[in-house]
Formats: structure tokens, sequence, C-alpha cells
């Protein structure tokens, strides 16, 4: 064997190969590196001992600190609950004027909603509850079913069209889709529409289409067209749509009669929660409707 | 008038095999183009057969002309200029795709085209990662390994003319995978989107690349494996392995563009993530590390550091890389022994990972001055030390109470381009002007200046994109994970996300400028490319294979 071949500048051995002009050096390996990776087996191995770690044939080495995610999260959860508790049973004890009429409930019953309000309804109704195109403006004096804090909390707790055995439901028809009216009556009741809401219409069309509001509209949005909330009738009068206010996109609701949902929350929220989401959406819209308001109406 | 007869006009009998092979794809694409009522099935099945038809009608004019007989006393560099032109075209659609995607996390009004669905996030966003990954990445490993594995082995590719649809039959995957997820056709397995039929062909085409690369190395010259190629190999193998297993689906029909897993519930998430995991283990570590054991040695002129580390730490990065994958899944349904399991392998993947690193940065002892000099390997050097920092960063947030804060943030994707914009991008780019004017014989780059520009306009933006990243996802996991006083979430999801409005802002700017730096490397090499030829210099690598020398034992 000959000489091993050496490296010039570094005075280190080389493996005497040589690929396409690359050598490699005989360098060992650094130490540094080398305790480093033991070092790392050993942690590796020490938490091996402590925790939950190599599968047998029947369950695993449990460690012997006897740490499990499980039990941890039940614990935590136990302790939100214990955190939440006093909170919860000031909500659900007061009543929904007292909540909102004193102010440290009040307070309470804010943060609480707020928090909730984000990751449960800000979806749909948007982050400050403004509402989208099928999806209510919460932040206005105009309600579907009623603004008092009991109708909130009441639809709060069943939804509208949802699961729940007494959800709020209400039906708008596809009167075009359906066949139960032709375009040309579509085109004539869209034009009623747009006049009850005081714009300017085609006086031809409304004239044409006083009967068919008659037979197929009033008995839900009352022959004025103001609504009526215990129908989730929706008031035509006002400038507030909830699928768009010009023309096309109202003869789309009147082809196509879309119907939202909105999920119940009961069972999903304690009672206390939805109490503080009622008083949330109740301030938030500036108040909303005293109580009584809905029950006052005919 | 040549005879048919002689034996030096016969068609060599790769070529026929391909042709036949050709010929079955064609006829398969026909028939499901014509028998499926799946309209996004039916597209590619037309691709397919375009595809099939093109194929068939250039080898059948190139076999009337004579060609296709490979030299064995020649490299085989034409597949290997074509790798480089897809590298760095596929490189730079992946990456604008990448900065548009940023641009729409940045400024969601502006960048969402309701009208236009294929342009929505969820259809672009592995548009990017699979353009990136496996059309910029993927090409960059097969292009430089049909180089590092012909010059380290003083052999021509096997395979004739195979080589050829290795490139070709990659590119069809890459085409069929994104106007796939362009259309909505996805399996939703991250970074394995593509459904089953696309991946059958990229497994055809993955068993003609190992045969293509474990031929070379059987008729090498060379008495001994150089370890780049040990790397390559591992690459190659376990990426097939992988792609196998984690790609086992059931079609809904054989006519059908989609299929279901063979895994179900968390053992579907399991396989997913040892999937993930590994790929970013053998495709984006271990690929790239063969690189950089080429190119480093081969640009600085210098021995490579250490053989027994790059044994040692070969070994161990393999054994230990593929146990790790459970640390995807901490504080899942996945059992808590399974989580210990991935995250302890990954605390001792750190010094496996540190090897590579070592034995790349020692290298230059001797010739340091050369970072000073040679922005080519300055780009390396930082490409380097970008992989140290991202093998550190990985293992720590390994560890199950860094992760809960980590995951899911944008930390995650911080951690991801610091190795793949600073390790896997650089590395690339370093091997691609080396290989360049070898590959087109100029005796150097059309500008040293622009690589200058290159290097710090991209490292720049890496540092922008990265810490800006950090910053995000460490205050989003903070705001997740804060409670109100009265035990209620301090934050909505949604006020975290515009919490770090900025910081995507600056990601995007980051992601803009390593884009940038990418356009201004292909306008770099398109003019290197058309320079007038070296007649003949000592910067321009034989394209002839010498006689070989008898071994020195």
């Amino acid at each position: 064997m000959s000489e091993p071949e050496r490296d010039d500048h570094s005075g280190v051995e080389t493996t005497g190969h040589e690929w396409d002009g690359i050598r490699e050096l005989d360098n060992p390996l650094p130490r540094w590196w080398l305790w480093v990776f033991y070092g790392s087996i050993v942690v590796a191995v020490v938490y091996w001992i402590l925790m939950p770690a190599w599968p047998g044939l029947k369950g695993y080495t449990p460690g012997v600190l006897r740490q499990s995610d499980r039990a941890d999260v039940a614990e935590q959860l136990q302790a939100l609950q214990v955190q939440r508790g006093r909170g919860e049973t000031m909500l659900a004890t007061a009543s929904l004027q007292q909540i909102e009429a004193d102010p440290d409930l009040q307070a309470h019953a804010l943060s609480v909603g707020q928090s909730v309000f984000g990751d449960n309804c800000a979806t749909c109704h948007g982050a400050g509850g403004g509402g989208a195109r099928g999806y209510p403006n919460l932040r206005d004096d105009v309600w579907l079913w009623g603004g008092s804090l009991e109708e909130i909390e009441h639809t709060l707790r069943v939804g509208v069209r949802s699961a729940h055995p007494e959800t709020r439901t209400s039906q708008m028809p596809a009167f075009g889709r359906d066949g139960m009216l032709n375009a040309a009556q579509v085109s004539d009741l869209t034009e009623y529409v747009v006049r009850l809401s005081g714009r300017p219409a085609d006086a031809a069309a409304v004239g044409r289409a006083q009967q068919l509001y008659a037979d197929n509209c009033a008995a839900c949005h009352t022959p004025t067209g103001v609504g009526d909330r215990l129908l989730g009738a929706p008031d035509l009068t006002d400038r507030e749509w909830l699928y768009g206010s010009d023309r096309n996109s109202i003869r789309g609701q009147i082809h196509n009669g879309r119907n939202g949902v909105m999920p119940t929350w009961e069972g999903r929220f304690s009672p206390g929660v939805i109490k503080a989401l009622a008083v949330y959406v109740h301030v938030n819209a500036g108040g909303g409707e005293a109580s009584g308001a809905a029950a006052a109406a005919p | 008038m040549p005879s048919i007869a002689t034996p030096d006009a016969d068609t060599p009998s790769d070529v026929v095999a391909l042709f036949l092979f050709l010929g079955v794809a064609a006829v398969l694409a026909l028939f499901a183009t014509g028998l499926t009522d799946d309209a996004a099935f039916r597209f590619h099945g037309y691709i397919l057969m375009a595809a099939s038809v093109l194929a068939l009608s250039a080898m059948t004019i190139g076999v009337a002309h004579g060609r296709f007989r490979s030299d064995p006393k020649r490299y085989e560099d034409g597949v290997i200029r074509a790798g480089v032109i897809a590298t760095m075209f596929w490189g730079v659609i992946g990456m604008t795709v990448g900065v548009f995607i940023a641009a729409q996390l940045s400024w969601p009004d502006i960048f969402y085209f309701p009208e236009h669905g294929w342009l929505n996030f969820g259809r672009l966003r592995p548009l990017h990662t699979s353009g990136v990954i496996f059309a910029f990445g993927g090409n960059a490993l097969i292009c430089t390994s049909f180089w590092v594995v012909q010059r380290t082995c003083k052999a021509r590719l096997a395979g004739g003319i195979w080589p050829w649809f290795v490139f070709w039959g990659y590119q069809l995957f890459i085409v069929l995978a994104a106007t796939g997820y362009v259309s909505g056709i996805t399996q939703s397995r991250e970074y394995a989107e593509p459904e089953w039929y696309v991946d059958i062909w990229l497994t055809i085409v993955w068993v003609a690349y190992l045969f293509v690369f474990l031929g070379t190395i059987w008729k090498r010259k060379e008495p001994h494996i150089y370890v780049a190629n040990w790397f390559y190999l591992a690459f190659i193998v376990t990426v097939a392995l992988l792609h196998l297993v984690n790609n086992a689906a059931v079609p809904v029909g054989l006519l059908e563009a989609r299929s279901y897993s063979a895994f179900g519930g968390v053992q579907d998430a399991l396989v997913q993530w040892w999937y993930g995991h590994n790929a970013v283990g053998f495709f984006l570590t271990a690929g790239f590390l063969a690189m950089m054991y080429y190119f480093v040695p081969k640009r600085v002129e210098r021995p490579v550091y250490s053989y027994r580390l790059s044994i040692v730490h070969f070994w161990s990065l393999i054994f230990i890389y593929i146990w790790a994958g459970p640390h995807h899944l901490h504080y899942t349904a996945l059992p808590q022994w399974a989580q210990t399991l991935g995250m302890t392998f990954s605390i001792m993947l750190w010094m496996p990972s540190w090897g590579g690193m070592i034995n790349g940065l020692m290298t230059l002892s001797g010739a340091w001055d050369k970072l000073r000099t040679d922005p080519v390997v300055r780009m390396m050097v930082v490409a380097i030390a970008f992989y140290g920092m991202s093998t550190f960063e990985g293992p720590l947030m390994s560890i199950r109470t860094v992760n809960a804060l980590s995951h899911y943030t944008d930390w995650t994707i911080g951690h991801v381009h610091s190795g793949a914009l600073g390790w896997v991008g650089f590395i690339s780019f370093g091997a691609i002007y080396c290989m360049v004017p070898w590959l087109w014989k100029k005796d150097r780059l059309y500008s040293n200046a622009l690589v200058e520009w290159h290097f710090w306009i991209a490292t720049t933006g890496i540092v922008l994109y990265i810490t800006a990243m950090w910053v995000s996802g460490i205050m989003e996991g903070l705001m997740w994970r804060e409670y109100t006083p009265d035990g209620f979430l301090a934050n909505s999801f949604i006020e975290t996300v515009s919490a770090k409005h900025i910081q995507n802002v600056i990601r995007t700017v980051g992601g803009l400028m390593f884009l940038s730096g990418t356009l201004i490397m292909s306008y770099n090499l398109w003019r290197t490319i058309r320079m007038p030829s070296a007649r003949s210099s000592a910067n321009v690598p034989a394209t002839t294979i010498e006689p070989q020398l008898l071994p020195a034992e």
C-alpha cells in the first residue's frame, strides 16, 4: 500500500479516492458534535422513562410520571368551568333587564358576549354585527323576529329553521322557480315591492301587481307591506334588505325564495352565556327595542 | 440506401421499449377520454393522449433520421440542459404564485375573484407548494443528480433514451398535477394532492428514474460510490416508498378522478404526516445535501471535510428521520406515546442534520477567501447556514410545549420558508450557477455583478420573510391562548388575522424580493447561454469520458 495522500493546506490525510476532482479528508468526527448527539439520545431516553412512550402488544409504557394529556385536558376543562361558574350563576339568576341595568352585570355580560360572538356569530353576521347579504344586520333597528331582549334571547335559543323542535320558522315560497307565478308577474311584483319601499316604480306594473300582491304576499307581509314578526315576514316598506334592494335582487328573491338558517345555540352555550349574548346584541344595536314591543304589535 | 438488415441501422432496444410504452399510454388515454363521464378526468385524458402522440411523433422522426443512438464514450448532457431550463421555468412560476397568494392573504379584498374560482387561495396554494417543491426542487434534483452521477461514476447515464422519458414524464406529471389543482382535482393530502391516476404516472416515472440512476452507478468506472450518490439514492428510494404508501387509495371508478384513501381516521393522518415529514427529510434534505456534497467541494476546490462524518451523519439521518413524522400531530387524536416518539426522534435528529452543515462549511477551510470573491460560493454557504438554522428550529418546534404555541401559526410557515428559500433555493441556485457555464461550454457566467444582486436581494427577502413570520406566528399563538379573567377567549379568530396584516405585507414584500432575485438569475443565465462558446478552457469540463485509470490500491 502506498503512502497515504495528505492535504497540503490542513496536513490531514485523505481517504485516497478521487471523484471528478473531489477528494475527502479523513478528519475524525468533531468531538462536540458527537457529545451533543449522545446528549440528545440521553434526553430522548430520559423522556421515554418519564412519559408515555413505547407501544407494546397491550397498551404502552405509561412513564414514571404517569402524565396523561387526556387527564390534563379534563382537569383544565374542570378548572375553566369553575372560573366561569361565578359569572354564570350571576347571569343565570338575574333577569335580562337586571343584567342590562346593573353596570357590573352589564360589563360582565358584554365581555362574555363579545368573546362568544366573535368566534360563533361573526362568521355570518360580521365582526361588528353589521351583517352581510343573506345575514341580518344586528346593529340597526330592523328586526325580523323582534329586537327586545326576550325576543333576541329566544332567537338565540331556538334558532331559525334550525334543528331545534321549537325553532322559529317561516317560508318564503319560490314563486318563480316553483311555477306559481310567471316571469311577467314576478317582474310586476318586483315593481310593486320597489314602490312599497317608497321608491319610484313603473305605475302600470304596480297596478297590475295589486291583485297579485293581495293574493300571494299580503298574508305574511300584511296588506300594507310592513311585515309580521310573529311570522318572521320582513317589512317591505323600510330601506333594509336581507337579499339586496335593487330590482334584480328583489326579482331573484321572489323567484327563488331563499330561506336562511340560524343554528340553535341551546345546549351549545349555557343559559347564562345565551343571556350575555342577548344583552351584547341588544346593547350593540343601540339598545334595540324595549321589552313588550313585539307583544304589543297586533 | 441503408438496409434495415445492417446492425448499424437497428433501432436501439431502449427506444423500441419507450415506443411501445408510449403506444400503450396513448391507447389507454384514448379509452379513458372516450368512455369517462367525468369532465376533469377527460381533460386529463386529452393531455396524456396529446403528450403520448407528440412523443411518438418526435420519436418516429428521430428514429427515421438515425437519432437516439447513445455514445457510451460521451456524457448525456442534453437532458441536464433541459432540466436546468425546466428548473428555472417552474421556479419562476411557482414563486410567482407564492407571491400572489401572499398578496391574497395581505389584501383579501383586492385579490379576491369570486367569478374565477380557480384563482382562489385554496386552489392556488397547492399550486405554489407543488410548484416550488416538486416542479422547481424536483427538476433541480433530477438534473443535478444526472450531472453528478455521471461525473462521479465516469459513466454515461444508463437507459439510453429513458433519462429523457424521466425528464418529460416528470414535466407531464407537473402539468397534470397543476391543471388538476386549479380545476379542483385533489385528494386533499398536503404535498400529495394529485389524484390516483397522476400518482400512478409519477410512480412509473420515478421507477424509471431509479433504474437510470442505479444503472449508472452499476456501470461506474470508479471503485467507490461518492457520498453525493448515497444521498441521491436515499432520496429516490425513500420518496418512492413514501409516495406508494401515502397514496394508497381506492378510485371511485377507473374512469373517475376521485378516490378514497386506504386509511381512515387518525391512521390516515399519521400516514399523511409520516409522508409529509419525510418528504421534507428525503426530498428537501437528503436530495439537496447530495447537491451540496458535489457542488461545494467542486466550486471551492477543496476536499470534503470528513469522510467519517459523512458516513455517520448519513446513516443516522436516514435512520432517525423516518420516525419523526408524528410531531406534526401533537395534541391531536394521535396517542400520546406516538407523539412522544415523534418528538424525541426529532430531538435526536438535530446532530445528524448538523453533520451535513459541518461537512459543508468546513469544506471551505483553506478557501474562505472565496466568500469575498465568488458570490456563487457565498450563496451556497448561506444556504448551508439556513440549513443549519432550520434544522435546529425544527427539533425545537417538535418539543410538545413549544409546539403548543407554534402549531398552526405562521411560525411554521416561516420555518418552512427558511428551509425552502434559504436552503433548498440557494443551494439549487448555486448548483445551477455552477452547471450552466459547464453545460453550455462557457468559461464563466455572463455577469458576476448580477449574481451579487441576486444574492443580496434574495437574502434580504428571506430575512424579511422569516422575521415577519416569527413575529406574526408567536403573536397569533399567544393571542389564541389568551383568556379573559372570566374564562372566555380574549380574541376571536378574525382579530388574530387582522392583527398580523402588517407582517403579511412584509412577507409579501420578502417573497417578491426573492422572486426578483430568481428573475435576475434567469436573465443572467439566458445571457450566459447566448455568449459565444469558449474554445477550450480549463473551466469547461470534458463531455467525453476519459479512459479509466487503474485504482490506486
